[in-house]
């Protein structure tokens, strides 16, 4: 079947998709954003965390055609996301990703310039050393920075309970607490967003 | 496989009535699991998410008439005063992910003995509005789980709502397991005081093949506080038909031993949740109830 949504603030359309195939299979093996992970596949471990409609969900326990029409975040659009989110409502999106035009002009960078944006969150993880091996980071960053938007000043216990459903297996519990706290601190410094 | 994706209700009974052996899908939170491991491969999907009615409750007088799709996470946040002990389970379940998706109506078409929202609704009070295109039906909680995985559903029926009794007391949920998230039951226990009606309800979740209620301790225990005049003097419950009520709700049990604990370890639990949960509820009830919401 043929399935069309919203990644990312760009229409997406993907086709021969089977049946019962997860909202995960699609982004993955047929959208090519491998950023949310595959890995327990029952919905235990919060590393294929991606928001729908907004909400923080398991995209491994979303058939594929439950998307239809729908808007996903992905952990790629999660820069974008908090950029329109700064910016105020009503931001026209910008598509996540890169542009024919920008890929045609693409050079290797020098040494010294920028990375890609990241988001506060993101940022916040790199700060804090709350990335080990890395599998469990982008489910942990799509809840921690649904949490922040949805609560700036969470509490220990808020923040717990908001990344309850994602396992990390490398102990990185505390940093990752830290990069949270970290965000939250920065975006009261920042002001209203 | 087909998917099936009715954009109304009436299209969802037709649906049904025409693929009886077409699986409901809402929140995913157990089937996708089935279909992700080759556990299952049914002919048809019949996707509910597009049928907005099934998100919606209603709060009548004396019941919350709760869609079968609302998700635990509005549950646990919007419906604590008229459910309290469905908002205490709802908050038990998975994890914020899980929660956003899950729904009363899936646990109650997946019918697993250790799912979190069968205890309150049994100590509640609760019927299930079972509909197809032959007519409704309400089937009481307590009638709807008929076996391991089983529940009362005739094969074109789908669940519309469940009508849950609005408290008129203290409710509460326990449940044990290894942590706080991600977490099935490894035994689970709810309790109900009815003070309009001078009862006591309870609900016993994976120790026994359905979900059940404690009925004997649920009598020996109406009969203990009326004896005691506990109702109007509010005076605690006497520790010994505290013990004897713990006793009687773990021979309300039919345990099995398996990878989550002992049948002998699920009894001894039971017990020792009820005489908690008494101990919590009837605190809350001596203290003017401020933990419940009279209706």
């Amino acid at each position: 079947m043929r399935v069309n949504f919203t990644v990312n603030g760009r229409p997406q359309q993907a086709d021969d998709v089977w049946e019962g195939e997860s909202l995960l299979y699609v982004l993955r093996e047929r959208l090519g954003l491998p950023g949310s992970k595959n890995a327990c596949e029952q919905g235990e471990c919060g590393s294929c965390t991606v928001r729908l409609d907004g909400l923080p969900v398991c995209a491994c326990l979303v058939a594929a055609g439950q998307a239809e029409g729908r808007e996903v975040v992905t952990v790629e659009g999660l820069a974008e996301h908090a950029r329109r989110r700064a910016a105020g409502a009503g931001t026209p999106p910008e598509p996540a990703g890169t542009s024919l035009d920008e890929a045609r002009r693409w050079t290797a960078a020098p040494d010294g310039t920028r990375a890609a944006a990241l988001s506060p969150v993101q940022q916040a993880f790199v700060d804090a050393g709350a990335v080990q091996c890395g599998f469990c980071t982008p489910g942990l960053l799509v809840a921690a920075d649904e949490l922040i938007e949805r609560n700036p000043e969470p509490s220990d216990a808020d923040i717990r309970e908001a990344l309850s459903g994602n396992l990390c297996r490398c102990t990185g519990y505390e940093t990752i607490l830290d990069a949270v706290r970290l965000a939250a601190a920065r975006a009261g410094e920042a002001g209203p967003r | 496989m087909e998917f099936l994706r009715p954009g109304s209700w009436e299209e969802a009974l037709a649906a049904k009535a025409e693929h009886p052996e077409a699986v409901p899908l809402a929140g995913g939170t157990d089937v996708m699991v089935e279909i992700n491991f080759d556990r299952r491969r049914p002919d048809h999907l019949l996707d509910l998410n597009r049928i907005g009615d099934l998100y919606e409750w209603e709060t009548g007088e004396d019941e919350v008439r709760l869609g079968a799709s609302v998700p635990y996470a509005r549950i646990m946040e919007e419906l604590r005063a008229e459910l309290p002990g469905l908002a205490l389970a709802a908050h038990t379940v998975g994890s914020p992910q899980i929660r956003n998706r899950g729904s009363v109506g899936g646990n109650l078409g997946a019918a697993s003995p250790a799912g979190d929202s069968h205890p309150p609704l049994l100590a509640a009070g609760a019927q299930v509005e079972a509909e197809s295109v032959r007519g409704t039906r309400l089937i009481p909680a307590e009638e709807f789980y008929t076996g391991v995985k089983r529940n009362a559903l005739a094969p074109d029926e789908l669940i519309r709502a469940v009508r849950i009794a609005r408290a008129d007391g203290p409710q509460q949920f326990s449940k044990v397991g290894t942590r706080n998230a991600m977490v099935i039951a490894v035994c689970a226990f709810s309790l109900a005081l009815h003070p309009r009606s001078r009862t006591v309800r309870t609900g016993i979740g994976s120790a026994a093949p359905t979900p059940v209620r404690a009925r004997a301790a649920e009598d020996f225990l109406a009969a203990a506080l009326e004896e005691g005049g506990c109702w109007e003097s509010g005076r605690p419950v006497p520790p010994s038909a505290a013990r004897r009520f713990a006793e009687l709700a773990a021979g309300a049990c039919n345990p099995i031993d398996d990878v989550r604990g002992s049948a002998r370890y699920r009894r001894h639990a039971v017990a020792v949740m009820a005489r908690r949960t008494l101990g919590w509820t009837w605190d809350a009830y001596r203290s003017g109830g401020r933990d419940s919401r009279c209706a």
